[in-house]
């Protein structure tokens, strides 16, 4: 997709959330009501489905494209389950099986679908094989710490099944997955960051703004360098995803989640530090955003996993090839 | 956020080339290089290797032909930093002329500072030093003391400089001076200049200070009714405060802040195949480095494009001196006195002690993070 349009559509989307999502929506999804009026909207736009190519009813999206759409998702706390189904039909589509109207859920190995129970059908990879599996999911749970529907289905038999092409690799929902979490979770930061610079700069004790002081500055600036970087990793991943293949983009991705995981933790123990008692409170919306941090960086391989994987990798090519590893991109 | 963009750069095609060039000769130039030579890397001073590096045109590259330059692209020049930085090359007789010295003669310098400079500094001939800090005036730099006054055909300076990096082996400095008192406590960055001063000028004292390591690494400057001529004055007189702030925007945006300790990764790995616990704690460094030179290079980018990123290169050194302070930290952990090579080891603690350095030169951590805070709009 041409930069003008993805601006385009990166505000579409920004516009629909903003208008349609907030802190109300989020505390519903956490209550099991199911943001119908959001999705028809994201329907209304084809973005289910955005990502499979035009042919098969999609709009060509690449994975650098949803990158920058999963981005501004996670600004918004990801009051939908988009990305899990955009990376849903893109699989499908992969496979050469449209993707077909409704939810569609994303199944990785043992971890839950998001909200499995409104699944038309369920994706999952085995081996270099996509599968579908008609919908829902019927047994019901919860995210653990975003406490928004996290459901599994029992084992199904496949109704249709294709053959993906060899740049996705056997790991290629996992890898999938892990791009979108890092990208929600860069868009997140970035949303808790400004939340807690305005309030810095509105909370006057000691007589001033507390974002005068030079302690709280120092934090936040470290928040800023932390939200830049998991930006710039996701920026690459996709990239990297583009060029070369979900399974040829291993290490950019595995670093995006690995930096994005990374500054998740840091970055929700800063913002709650500065916004103290009033952001540990149910009433204030930090924790709608820094619980679906702790929730995206474990989910689809936490921190350790992709960094032991890349890590021994690095391991086994030895110390003559790091450097030339590393700039070969 | 409050506009800190980082758009993703490609390097050119013709960096490729370049990149097989720079490793074929620093293969070559480092077989000797010690532990101690890698690990001090850009504050190493090696004349020769300078004038080897002046020689392939690896100096002053983006600079016009006329001053002896290259005309490359900014982001063939982070090829170039990259590539040594990440050999541990002792870069310290041309790296300051290249990345600040030449930069600001160029754009402020008057037509003949520029064909008396430039040339010698591509060349790799010509060192040079900064003469910013002095023994009062650290992170509050503007509070500076030593003077230039007024004088027929120059100006005599009179004061000290301190921490000025290898200034007892270099040629010239560009020294940050008052030469007007500020007009209120308030308005110190006024009456500052920069001028040219020749580190052997008649009236200056060079005493070298010995650092932690055990090297004679940085100087403290006595100035004793130094005369400097009026030719040497670089940019507007009381306009130093501002060309100077530019000239550490130069300093802050390359790529050596984040790559200091790099050396010890690469020299590492191979001993780490026998520790289990090192391939999360390599992954976890491998990802930062790999988004760190992405930042990188995304504020090469934004110089090739003529911009000045001043504070995303501000953001880009502390998120990066995070990062090569830590790792030789992180490295210990997964040494084994009994099996890790000692000369891994040596460089090791030499890191450890040149690291504290990272977070200190060309501005401290405490003073990044200010400006970063105010970038977001924090008051």
């Amino acid at each position: 997709m041409s930069d003008d349009l993805r601006t385009i559509l990166l505000e579409q989307v920004e516009r629909l959330l903003s208008d349609q999502s907030g802190p109300d929506r989020l505390r519903a999804n956490e209550r099991g009501e199911w943001p119908e009026a959001l999705w028809a909207e994201a329907e209304a736009l084809g973005l289910p489905t955005a990502m499979a190519p035009e042919a098969l009813g999609g709009a060509g999206l690449t994975w650098g494209d949803a990158a920058a759409l999963w981005h501004v998702l996670g600004r918004h706390a990801s009051p939908l389950p988009l990305g899990e189904g955009m990376v849903a039909a893109a699989l499908l589509a992969a496979g050469g099986i449209a993707p077909r109207p409704g939810l569609l859920g994303l199944s990785v190995g043992p971890e839950p679908v998001a909200w499995g129970r409104r699944a038309a059908a369920l994706v999952m990879v085995a081996g270099g094989t996509v599968l579908l599996q008609p919908g829902p999911a019927t047994r019901q749970g919860l995210a653990p710490y975003s406490r928004e529907p996290a459901d599994h289905a029992a084992p199904g038999v496949p109704a249709e099944e294709g053959r993906l092409p060899a740049g996705f690799g056997p790991d290629a929902a996992l890898l999938a997955g892990a791009l979108l979490n890092a990208a929600r979770i860069a868009g997140a930061l970035e949303a808790v960051l400004d939340m807690t610079v305005e309030y810095a700069n509105t909370r006057k004790q000691f007589g001033r703004a507390i974002g005068g002081f030079q302690a709280v500055q120092q934090l936040l600036a470290r928040a800023a360098g932390e939200t830049a970087a998991a930006a710039v990793a996701v920026a690459n991943a996709g990239r990297a995803a583009d060029r070369h293949g979900l399974a040829g983009a291993e290490f950019e991705i595995a670093s995006a989640k690995v930096v994005a995981g990374e500054a998740a933790g840091t970055c929700a123990a800063i913002t709650h530090q500065v916004h103290a008692a009033i952001g540990f409170t149910d009433d204030h919306p930090l924790h709608l955003f820094t619980r679906r941090m702790w929730e995206w960086r474990d989910g689809f391989g936490a921190e350790r996993v992709w960094a032991r994987r890349i890590g021994t990798a690095a391991l086994a090519r030895g110390g003559d090839n790091l450097w030339a590893d590393l700039t070969a991109r | 956020m409050a506009g800190l963009r980082f758009d993703l750069r490609d390097l050119p095609p013709e960096a490729a080339a370049l990149r097989t060039d720079l490793r074929a000769f620093l293969a070559e130039a480092g077989r000797h290089w010690s532990p101690m030579v890698r690990a001090y890397s850009w504050m190493g001073f090696d004349r020769e290797f300078s004038r080897e590096v002046g020689r392939r045109g690896w100096i002053g590259m983006t600079w016009p032909g006329a001053y002896g330059g290259g005309e490359r692209s900014a982001l063939e020049r982070y090829v170039v930093l990259e590539e040594m930085l990440a050999a541990g090359a002792p870069v310290g007789a041309h790296w300051i002329g290249d990345r600040q010295s030449g930069p600001l003669i160029l754009r402020l310098g008057t037509e003949e500072q520029r064909r008396e400079f430039l040339p010698r500094i591509v060349s790799g001939e010509l060192a040079f030093a900064i003469g910013l800090s002095e023994p009062d005036s650290g992170s509050d730099l503007a509070s500076l003391r030593t003077r230039a006054e007024k004088v027929p055909g120059g100006w005599r300076i009179n004061g000290r400089k301190v921490w000025t990096t290898n200034a007892h082996r270099c040629d010239f400095m560009i020294a940050l001076l008052r030469t007007a008192p500020a007009p209120d406590p308030k308005a110190k960055h006024q009456g500052l200049s920069q001028f040219l001063v020749d580190c052997r000028s008649s009236g200056i004292t060079i005493r070298p200070i010995l650092d932690l390591v055990g090297e004679e690494g940085f100087n403290e400057i006595t100035f004793d009714d130094v005369f400097v001529p009026d030719s040497l004055l670089v940019g507007q007189e009381g306009n130093g405060w501002e060309q100077a702030t530019a000239e550490l925007a130069f300093e802050r945006a390359g790529p050596e802040r984040y790559l200091s300790s790099l050396p010890l990764l690469t020299a590492a790995l191979d001993d780490l195949r026998a520790e289990p616990a090192a391939a999360e704690t390599v992954g976890r460094l491998l990802a930062r480095a790999g988004t760190l030179r992405e930042m990188s290079l995304a504020v090469a980018g934004m110089l090739q494009d003529g911009k000045t990123p001043a504070r995303e290169a501000a953001l880009v050194k502390d998120v990066g001196n995070d990062y090569e302070q830590a790792l030789p930290e992180t490295l210990r952990d997964l040494f084994d006195p009994a099996r890790t090579p000692p000369e891994v080891q040596e460089m090791q603690r030499i890191m450890t002690m040149v690291a504290r350095s990272y977070s200190l030169r060309g501005g401290t951590r405490e003073i990044l993070r200010g400006i970063i805070a105010r970038q977001l709009g924090l008051r």
